[in-house]
Protein backbone atom coordinates (compact mmCIF):
# COMPACT_ATOMS: atom_id res chain seq x y z
CA UNK A 1 0.00 0.00 0.00
CA UNK A 2 2.86 2.38 0.65
CA UNK A 3 3.82 2.10 -2.99
CA UNK A 4 4.55 5.75 -3.10
CA UNK A 5 6.70 6.85 -6.01
CA UNK A 6 8.33 10.15 -6.98
CA UNK A 7 6.29 11.94 -9.63
CA UNK A 8 6.74 15.28 -11.33
CA UNK A 9 4.05 17.90 -10.87
CA UNK A 10 2.99 19.05 -14.34
CA UNK A 11 -0.33 20.79 -13.61
CA UNK A 12 -1.61 22.68 -10.58
CA UNK A 13 -5.08 24.14 -9.96
CA UNK A 14 -5.33 27.80 -8.99
CA UNK A 15 -6.00 27.02 -5.34
CA UNK A 16 -3.00 24.64 -5.31
CA UNK A 17 -5.15 21.90 -3.80
CA UNK A 18 -4.85 19.45 -6.66
CA UNK A 19 -2.98 18.82 -9.86
CA UNK A 20 -1.59 16.26 -12.26
CA UNK A 21 1.65 14.37 -11.70
CA UNK A 22 3.72 12.43 -14.19
CA UNK A 23 6.05 9.44 -13.93
CA UNK A 24 7.73 8.57 -17.24
CA UNK A 25 4.57 9.45 -19.13
CA UNK A 26 2.06 7.86 -16.77
CA UNK A 27 -0.15 10.63 -15.45
CA UNK A 28 -2.36 10.75 -12.44
CA UNK A 29 -4.55 13.25 -10.67
CA UNK A 30 -2.97 14.17 -7.37
CA UNK A 31 -4.31 15.85 -4.24
CA UNK A 32 -1.90 18.54 -3.00
CA UNK A 33 -3.54 19.50 0.30
CA UNK A 34 -0.67 17.99 2.33
CA UNK A 35 2.05 19.97 0.55
CA UNK A 36 3.15 23.56 1.31
CA UNK A 37 3.20 25.72 -1.83
CA UNK A 38 3.33 23.01 -4.47
CA UNK A 39 5.08 24.31 -7.58
CA UNK A 40 5.19 23.08 -11.17
CA UNK A 41 8.23 20.91 -11.67
CA UNK A 42 8.34 19.72 -8.06
CA UNK A 43 9.00 16.04 -7.55
CA UNK A 44 6.41 14.73 -5.14
CA UNK A 45 6.00 11.42 -3.37
CA UNK A 46 2.51 10.28 -4.35
CA UNK A 47 0.61 7.74 -2.26
CA UNK A 48 -3.00 6.70 -2.94
CA UNK A 49 -3.53 9.74 -5.13
CA UNK A 50 -2.16 12.18 -2.54
CA UNK A 51 1.19 13.91 -2.52
CA UNK A 52 2.59 13.21 0.94
CA UNK A 53 5.94 14.95 0.68
CA UNK A 54 8.21 16.77 -1.66
CA UNK A 55 11.38 15.08 -2.92
CA UNK A 56 14.40 17.23 -2.09
CA UNK A 57 16.24 17.02 -5.41
CA UNK A 58 19.48 18.27 -3.94
CA UNK A 59 19.54 15.52 -1.33
CA UNK A 60 18.42 12.99 -3.92
CA UNK A 61 21.20 14.01 -6.29
CA UNK A 62 23.79 13.94 -3.51
CA UNK A 63 22.81 10.42 -2.60
CA UNK A 64 22.68 9.32 -6.25
CA UNK A 65 26.16 10.75 -6.79
CA UNK A 66 27.36 8.77 -3.79
CA UNK A 67 25.86 5.57 -5.18
CA UNK A 68 27.29 6.32 -8.63
CA UNK A 69 30.69 6.66 -7.01
CA UNK A 70 30.30 3.39 -5.13
CA UNK A 71 29.40 1.69 -8.38
CA UNK A 72 32.39 3.23 -10.11
CA UNK A 73 34.72 2.16 -7.27
CA UNK A 74 33.41 -1.36 -7.55
CA UNK A 75 33.98 -1.44 -11.31
CA UNK A 76 37.50 -0.09 -10.72
CA UNK A 77 38.25 -2.82 -8.20
CA UNK A 78 36.91 -5.43 -10.60
CA UNK A 79 39.15 -4.14 -13.39
CA UNK A 80 42.16 -4.38 -11.08
CA UNK A 81 41.17 -7.87 -10.02
CA UNK A 82 40.89 -8.94 -13.64
CA UNK A 83 44.18 -7.41 -14.67
CA UNK A 84 46.15 -8.69 -11.68
CA UNK A 85 45.47 -12.32 -12.60
CA UNK A 86 46.81 -12.92 -16.11
CA UNK A 87 44.95 -16.17 -16.55
CA UNK A 88 41.71 -14.24 -16.06
CA UNK A 89 40.70 -15.96 -12.84
CA UNK A 90 39.84 -13.79 -9.87
CA UNK A 91 42.10 -14.11 -6.87
CA UNK A 92 40.44 -13.70 -3.49
CA UNK B 1 13.44 7.81 -14.04
CA UNK B 2 16.69 8.68 -12.35
CA UNK B 3 15.07 9.01 -8.93
CA UNK B 4 14.14 5.34 -9.09
CA UNK B 5 16.70 3.67 -11.37
CA UNK B 6 19.64 5.41 -9.78
CA UNK B 7 18.83 3.71 -6.52
CA UNK B 8 18.93 0.28 -8.13
CA UNK B 9 22.39 0.31 -9.72
CA UNK B 10 23.73 -3.25 -9.46
CA UNK B 11 27.39 -2.27 -9.18
CA UNK B 12 26.72 0.02 -6.26
CA UNK B 13 24.69 -2.85 -4.84
CA UNK B 14 27.69 -5.16 -5.17
CA UNK B 15 29.87 -2.59 -3.46
CA UNK B 16 27.43 -2.31 -0.56
CA UNK B 17 27.08 -6.09 -0.36
CA UNK B 18 30.87 -6.25 -0.06
CA UNK B 19 30.78 -3.66 2.68
CA UNK B 20 28.13 -5.69 4.51
CA UNK B 21 30.30 -8.82 4.29
CA UNK B 22 33.33 -6.92 5.65
CA UNK B 23 31.38 -5.36 8.50
CA UNK B 24 29.74 -8.68 9.28
CA UNK B 25 33.16 -10.28 9.47
CA UNK B 26 34.41 -7.58 11.84
CA UNK B 27 31.40 -8.25 14.05
CA UNK B 28 31.94 -12.01 13.82
CA UNK B 29 35.57 -11.59 14.88
CA UNK B 30 34.23 -10.19 18.14
CA UNK B 31 31.85 -13.15 18.45
CA UNK B 32 28.91 -10.90 17.65
CA UNK B 33 25.58 -11.37 15.91
CA UNK B 34 23.00 -8.74 15.03
CA UNK B 35 19.27 -9.16 14.54
CA UNK B 36 17.49 -6.21 12.96
CA UNK B 37 13.87 -5.71 12.11
CA UNK B 38 12.14 -3.75 9.39
CA UNK B 39 8.61 -2.59 10.14
CA UNK B 40 7.29 -1.57 6.77
CA UNK B 41 5.39 -3.71 4.30
CA UNK B 42 7.07 -2.09 1.35
CA UNK B 43 10.48 -2.84 2.86
CA UNK B 44 9.34 -6.46 3.30
CA UNK B 45 8.47 -6.69 -0.38
CA UNK B 46 11.57 -4.87 -1.58
CA UNK B 47 13.88 -7.05 0.53
CA UNK B 48 12.31 -10.19 -0.91
CA UNK B 49 12.18 -8.90 -4.49
CA UNK B 50 15.84 -7.84 -4.56
CA UNK B 51 17.12 -10.84 -2.62
CA UNK B 52 18.70 -8.66 0.06
CA UNK B 53 18.92 -11.52 2.55
CA UNK B 54 21.04 -13.53 0.09
CA UNK B 55 23.94 -11.12 0.55
CA UNK B 56 23.87 -11.12 4.34
CA UNK B 57 26.57 -12.96 6.29
CA UNK B 58 25.49 -15.72 8.61
CA UNK B 59 25.71 -13.57 11.75
CA UNK B 60 23.39 -10.87 10.40
CA UNK B 61 19.69 -11.51 10.66
CA UNK B 62 16.98 -9.36 9.06
CA UNK B 63 13.45 -10.09 10.21
CA UNK B 64 10.20 -8.58 9.08
CA UNK B 65 7.92 -7.01 11.62
CA UNK B 66 4.28 -5.93 11.64
CA UNK B 67 4.68 -3.35 8.91
CA UNK B 68 1.73 -4.36 6.80
CA UNK B 69 -1.42 -2.58 7.98
CA UNK B 70 -3.71 -5.05 6.23
CA UNK B 71 -1.89 -7.92 7.94
CA UNK B 72 -2.45 -6.50 11.41
CA UNK B 73 -6.11 -5.81 10.80
CA UNK B 74 -8.17 -7.75 13.28
CA UNK B 75 -10.58 -10.34 11.85
CA UNK B 76 -13.46 -8.55 13.55
CA UNK B 77 -12.86 -5.47 11.39
CA UNK B 78 -13.32 -7.51 8.21
CA UNK B 79 -16.48 -9.00 9.70
CA UNK B 80 -17.85 -5.51 10.40
CA UNK B 81 -17.01 -4.36 6.86
CA UNK B 82 -18.73 -7.39 5.34
CA UNK B 83 -21.75 -6.81 7.54
CA UNK B 84 -22.00 -3.20 6.31
CA UNK B 85 -21.78 -4.34 2.69
CA UNK B 86 -24.41 -7.00 3.21
CA UNK B 87 -26.71 -4.47 4.82
CA UNK B 88 -26.77 -2.56 1.53
CA UNK B 89 -24.16 0.15 2.10
CA UNK B 90 -21.48 0.86 -0.47
CA UNK B 91 -18.12 -0.24 0.91
CA UNK B 92 -15.17 1.51 -0.73
CA UNK B 93 -11.72 0.14 -0.02
CA UNK B 94 -8.13 -0.22 -1.07
CA UNK B 95 -7.66 -3.35 -3.14
CA UNK B 96 -5.74 -5.67 -0.89
CA UNK B 97 -8.38 -5.75 1.82
CA UNK B 98 -10.88 -7.38 -0.45
CA UNK B 99 -9.50 -10.92 -0.21
CA UNK B 100 -8.53 -10.94 3.47
CA UNK B 101 -10.43 -13.64 5.33
CA UNK B 102 -12.62 -12.54 8.22
CA UNK B 103 -14.14 -15.05 10.62
CA UNK B 104 -16.15 -16.50 7.75
CA UNK B 105 -15.37 -15.23 4.29
CA UNK B 106 -14.03 -12.18 2.51
CA UNK B 107 -15.34 -8.91 1.11
CA UNK B 108 -14.74 -10.38 -2.36
CA UNK B 109 -17.07 -13.24 -1.57
CA UNK B 110 -19.68 -10.82 -0.24
CA UNK B 111 -19.32 -8.89 -3.49
CA UNK B 112 -19.90 -12.15 -5.33
CA UNK B 113 -23.18 -12.49 -3.48
CA UNK B 114 -24.28 -9.05 -4.62
CA UNK B 115 -22.87 -6.63 -2.05
CA UNK B 116 -21.48 -3.38 -3.43
CA UNK B 117 -17.77 -3.39 -2.70
CA UNK B 118 -15.75 -0.88 -4.69
CA UNK B 119 -11.95 -0.96 -4.97
CA UNK B 120 -10.30 2.46 -5.03
CA UNK B 121 -6.73 3.54 -5.77
CA UNK B 122 -7.39 6.85 -4.08
CA UNK B 123 -9.83 7.61 -1.26
CA UNK B 124 -11.06 10.49 -3.40
CA UNK B 125 -13.01 7.93 -5.44
CA UNK B 126 -15.31 7.61 -2.44
CA UNK B 127 -16.40 11.22 -2.94
CA UNK B 128 -17.49 10.40 -6.48
CA UNK B 129 -19.38 7.36 -5.20
CA UNK B 130 -21.16 9.43 -2.56
CA UNK B 131 -22.19 12.00 -5.19
CA UNK B 132 -23.37 9.28 -7.57
CA UNK B 133 -25.44 7.50 -4.91
CA UNK B 134 -27.00 10.20 -2.73
CA UNK B 135 -29.54 7.73 -1.36
CA UNK B 136 -26.92 5.34 -0.02
CA UNK B 137 -24.15 5.51 2.56
CA UNK B 138 -20.61 5.14 1.30
CA UNK B 139 -18.22 3.71 3.87
CA UNK B 140 -14.48 3.96 3.23
CA UNK B 141 -12.41 1.32 4.98
CA UNK B 142 -9.80 3.35 6.79
CA UNK B 143 -6.91 0.91 7.31
CA UNK B 144 -3.35 2.09 7.37
CA UNK B 145 -0.43 3.50 9.23
CA UNK B 146 0.33 7.17 9.34
CA UNK B 147 1.11 7.43 5.61
CA UNK B 148 -2.31 6.20 4.55
CA UNK B 149 -4.17 7.82 7.42
CA UNK B 150 -3.44 11.28 6.00
CA UNK B 151 -5.07 10.68 2.58
CA UNK B 152 -8.03 8.73 4.01
CA UNK B 153 -8.67 11.25 6.74
CA UNK B 154 -8.68 14.03 4.13
CA UNK B 155 -12.06 12.62 3.09
CA UNK B 156 -13.60 14.27 6.15
CA UNK B 157 -12.82 17.90 5.22
CA UNK B 158 -13.35 17.11 1.52
CA UNK B 159 -16.79 15.61 2.18
CA UNK B 160 -17.71 18.46 4.50
CA UNK B 161 -16.63 21.03 1.90
CA UNK B 162 -18.70 19.25 -0.75
CA UNK B 163 -21.72 19.10 1.55
CA UNK B 164 -21.82 15.30 1.42
CA UNK B 165 -23.57 13.68 4.37
CA UNK B 166 -23.56 10.10 3.08
CA UNK B 167 -19.87 9.38 3.47
CA UNK B 168 -18.21 7.88 6.54
CA UNK B 169 -15.08 6.03 7.57
CA UNK B 170 -14.75 2.66 9.27
CA UNK B 171 -11.48 3.43 10.98
CA UNK B 172 -8.66 1.16 12.07
CA UNK B 173 -5.77 3.59 11.70
CA UNK B 174 -2.64 2.44 13.48
CA UNK B 175 0.53 4.11 14.73
CA UNK B 176 4.01 2.67 14.24
CA UNK B 177 5.88 3.91 17.36
CA UNK B 178 3.62 2.15 19.90
CA UNK B 179 4.14 -1.08 17.95
CA UNK B 180 7.90 -0.58 18.24
CA UNK B 181 7.48 -0.19 22.00
CA UNK B 182 5.50 -3.43 22.16
CA UNK B 183 8.05 -5.29 20.06
CA UNK B 184 10.94 -4.12 22.22
CA UNK B 185 9.07 -5.24 25.32
CA UNK B 186 8.53 -8.76 23.97
CA UNK B 187 11.44 -11.05 24.89
CA UNK B 188 10.57 -13.44 22.07
CA UNK B 189 11.10 -10.73 19.47
CA UNK B 190 14.63 -9.86 20.63
CA UNK B 191 15.76 -7.35 18.01
CA UNK B 192 18.79 -5.09 18.35
CA UNK B 193 17.88 -2.42 15.81
CA UNK B 194 15.16 -1.10 13.53
CA UNK B 195 15.13 -0.21 9.89
CA UNK B 196 12.49 2.49 10.07
CA UNK B 197 9.80 2.94 7.42
CA UNK B 198 10.26 5.37 4.58
CA UNK B 199 6.92 7.06 4.15
CA UNK B 200 5.49 6.66 7.62
CA UNK B 201 8.61 8.61 8.58
CA UNK B 202 7.82 11.25 5.98
CA UNK B 203 4.65 11.91 7.95
CA UNK B 204 5.87 11.54 11.55
CA UNK B 205 9.46 12.73 11.08
CA UNK B 206 12.75 10.96 11.80
CA UNK B 207 12.82 12.42 15.32
CA UNK B 208 9.91 10.12 16.21
CA UNK B 209 12.50 7.38 16.64
CA UNK B 210 14.70 9.34 19.06
CA UNK B 211 13.26 7.49 22.10
CA UNK B 212 14.51 4.19 20.71
CA UNK B 213 18.10 5.23 20.24
CA UNK B 214 17.95 6.66 23.74
CA UNK B 215 17.06 3.14 24.84
CA UNK B 216 20.11 1.80 23.03
CA UNK B 217 18.35 0.66 19.87
CA UNK B 218 19.88 1.91 16.59
CA UNK B 219 17.23 3.34 14.25
CA UNK B 220 17.93 3.94 10.58
CA UNK B 221 15.32 5.50 8.30
CA UNK B 222 15.66 4.01 4.84
CA UNK B 223 14.01 4.35 1.45
CA UNK B 224 12.55 1.39 -0.43
CA UNK B 225 15.08 0.99 -3.16
CA UNK B 226 17.62 -1.84 -2.86
CA UNK B 227 20.58 0.50 -2.41
CA UNK B 228 18.71 2.31 0.37
CA UNK B 229 18.10 -0.95 2.20
CA UNK B 230 21.63 -2.27 1.75
CA UNK B 231 23.00 0.96 3.12
CA UNK B 232 20.74 0.77 6.15
CA UNK B 233 21.77 -2.82 6.88
CA UNK B 234 25.43 -1.88 6.58
CA UNK B 235 24.98 1.06 8.94
CA UNK B 236 23.26 -1.07 11.56
CA UNK B 237 25.95 -3.75 11.50
CA UNK B 238 28.53 -1.03 12.02
CA UNK B 239 26.65 0.61 14.90
CA UNK B 240 26.08 -2.72 16.60
CA UNK B 241 29.74 -3.61 16.29
CA UNK B 242 30.76 -0.28 17.81
CA UNK B 243 28.18 -0.71 20.57
CA UNK B 244 26.40 2.54 19.77
CA UNK B 245 22.81 3.51 19.07
CA UNK B 246 22.32 6.39 16.69
CA UNK B 247 19.42 7.80 14.75
CA UNK B 248 20.41 8.00 11.10
CA UNK B 249 18.09 9.37 8.45
CA UNK B 250 19.26 7.85 5.18
CA UNK B 251 16.06 8.88 3.41
CA UNK B 252 16.67 12.57 3.88
CA UNK B 253 15.61 13.22 0.30
CA UNK B 254 12.04 12.80 1.59
CA UNK B 255 12.01 12.55 5.38
CA UNK B 256 12.43 15.69 7.46
CA UNK B 257 13.22 15.60 11.19
CA UNK B 258 9.75 16.84 12.17
CA UNK B 259 7.76 15.24 9.37
CA UNK B 260 4.76 16.67 7.53
CA UNK B 261 3.15 19.43 9.59
CA UNK B 262 -0.04 19.54 7.52
CA UNK B 263 -0.68 15.85 7.97
CA UNK B 264 0.00 16.09 11.69
CA UNK B 265 -2.37 19.04 12.02
CA UNK B 266 -5.03 16.99 10.26
CA UNK B 267 -4.51 14.16 12.73
CA UNK B 268 -4.67 16.50 15.70
CA UNK B 269 -7.88 18.10 14.50
CA UNK B 270 -9.90 15.01 13.64
CA UNK B 271 -8.34 12.10 15.49
CA UNK B 272 -7.38 11.03 18.97
CA UNK B 273 -5.28 8.10 20.17
CA UNK B 274 -7.24 4.96 21.02
CA UNK B 275 -6.33 1.46 22.07
CA UNK B 276 -6.11 -0.83 19.05
CA UNK B 277 -6.14 -4.56 18.46
CA UNK B 278 -3.26 -5.79 16.28
CA UNK B 279 -3.87 -9.16 14.77
CA UNK B 280 -1.46 -11.66 16.22
CA UNK B 281 -0.11 -9.21 18.81
CA UNK B 282 -3.16 -8.26 20.80
CA UNK B 283 -4.27 -4.89 22.06
CA UNK B 284 -1.53 -2.25 22.12
CA UNK B 285 -2.64 0.73 24.22
CA UNK B 286 -2.97 4.07 22.42
CA UNK B 287 -1.66 2.54 19.22
CA UNK B 288 -4.58 3.52 17.05
CA UNK B 289 -6.30 6.70 15.97
CA UNK B 290 -10.06 7.14 16.13
CA UNK B 291 -12.30 10.00 15.08
CA UNK B 292 -12.95 12.58 17.78
CA UNK B 293 -16.53 12.69 19.04
CA UNK B 294 -17.12 16.03 17.25
CA UNK B 295 -16.80 14.11 14.00
CA UNK B 296 -18.98 11.17 14.95
CA UNK B 297 -21.05 11.89 11.84
CA UNK B 298 -18.15 10.53 9.82
CA UNK B 299 -17.59 7.48 12.02
CA UNK B 300 -19.29 4.56 10.27
CA UNK B 301 -19.06 2.34 13.33
CA UNK B 302 -21.21 4.77 15.32
CA UNK B 303 -23.35 6.18 12.53
CA UNK B 304 -24.37 2.79 11.16
CA UNK B 305 -24.27 0.81 14.41
CA UNK B 306 -21.46 -1.44 13.29
CA UNK B 307 -19.38 -2.24 16.36
CA UNK B 308 -16.05 -3.91 15.71
CA UNK B 309 -15.62 -6.89 17.99
CA UNK B 310 -12.75 -9.34 18.17
CA UNK B 311 -13.15 -11.81 15.37
CA UNK B 312 -12.03 -15.42 15.20
CA UNK B 313 -9.02 -16.01 13.01
CA UNK B 314 -8.35 -19.49 11.69
CA UNK B 315 -6.70 -21.37 14.54
CA UNK B 316 -4.10 -22.88 12.25
CA UNK B 317 -2.95 -19.43 11.11
CA UNK B 318 0.45 -18.32 12.41
CA UNK B 319 0.36 -14.78 10.97
CA UNK B 320 0.84 -13.40 14.47
CA UNK B 321 4.23 -15.08 14.91
CA UNK B 322 5.25 -14.08 11.40
CA UNK B 323 4.29 -10.48 12.12
CA UNK B 324 6.51 -10.40 15.20
CA UNK B 325 9.43 -11.94 13.35
CA UNK B 326 9.38 -14.99 15.61
CA UNK B 327 9.08 -17.32 12.64
CA UNK B 328 9.68 -16.78 8.97
CA UNK B 329 6.78 -17.56 6.62
CA UNK B 330 8.33 -20.94 5.86
CA UNK B 331 8.03 -21.70 9.57
CA UNK B 332 4.25 -21.75 9.27
CA UNK B 333 2.91 -25.23 8.56
CA UNK B 334 0.31 -23.80 6.19
CA UNK B 335 2.80 -21.88 4.04
CA UNK B 336 2.44 -23.05 0.46
CA UNK B 337 0.35 -26.00 1.57
CA UNK B 338 -3.02 -24.86 2.87
CA UNK B 339 -2.26 -21.18 2.42
CA UNK B 340 -1.28 -19.69 -0.93
CA UNK B 341 -1.88 -16.32 -2.60
CA UNK B 342 -4.74 -17.91 -4.50
CA UNK B 343 -6.34 -19.40 -1.38
CA UNK B 344 -5.01 -17.42 1.58
CA UNK B 345 -5.85 -18.38 5.13
CA UNK B 346 -4.33 -15.34 6.78
CA UNK B 347 -3.69 -11.74 5.75
CA UNK B 348 0.09 -12.11 5.54
CA UNK B 349 -0.40 -14.18 2.41
CA UNK B 350 -3.03 -12.09 0.69
CA UNK B 351 -1.81 -8.58 1.31
CA UNK B 352 0.41 -7.07 -1.36
CA UNK B 353 2.82 -6.20 1.45
CA UNK B 354 2.49 -9.34 3.52
CA UNK B 355 5.57 -11.28 4.55
CA UNK B 356 4.13 -14.58 3.36
CA UNK B 357 3.09 -13.15 0.01
CA UNK B 358 6.62 -11.73 -0.41
CA UNK B 359 8.29 -15.04 0.42
CA UNK B 360 5.89 -17.02 -1.76
CA UNK B 361 6.57 -14.79 -4.72
CA UNK B 362 10.29 -14.16 -4.41
CA UNK B 363 12.06 -16.56 -2.06
CA UNK B 364 12.99 -19.97 -3.43
CA UNK B 365 12.46 -23.02 -1.24
CA UNK B 366 15.74 -23.91 0.36
CA UNK B 367 17.00 -20.33 0.14
CA UNK B 368 19.07 -18.86 2.95
CA UNK B 369 16.16 -17.98 5.21
CA UNK B 370 14.03 -21.04 4.50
Amino acid sequence: MCLAVPMKLIEVTDDAMSGVADLDGARTKVNLSLIDEPTLGDFLIVHAGFAIERLDEEEANTRLDMFDELGEQWREQERERQSSSPDGEAQS
Amino acid sequence: MRYLDGFRDPDAGRALAGQIQERGATLAAKGGRVRMMEVCGTHTMSIARYGIRDVLPENVELVSGPGCPVCVTDTGYIDAAISLAERGHIVATFGDLVRVPGSSGTLAEARGRGAHVEVCYSPEAALDLARAHPDREVVFLGIGFETTTAPVLSLVPLAAAAGLTNLSLLTAFKLVPPALDALLADPLVAVHAFICPAHVSAIIGSEAYRPYVEQGVPAVVAGFEPLDILMAVSEIIDQHTRGVAELVNQYDRVVRPDGNARAQALFAKYLEPVDAAWRGIGVIPQSGLGLRSDYAAFDASLKLDAPISAGEPDKRCRCGDVLKGIITPQGCPLFGRGCTPLRPVGPCMVSSEGSCAAYFKYVAPGAKDA
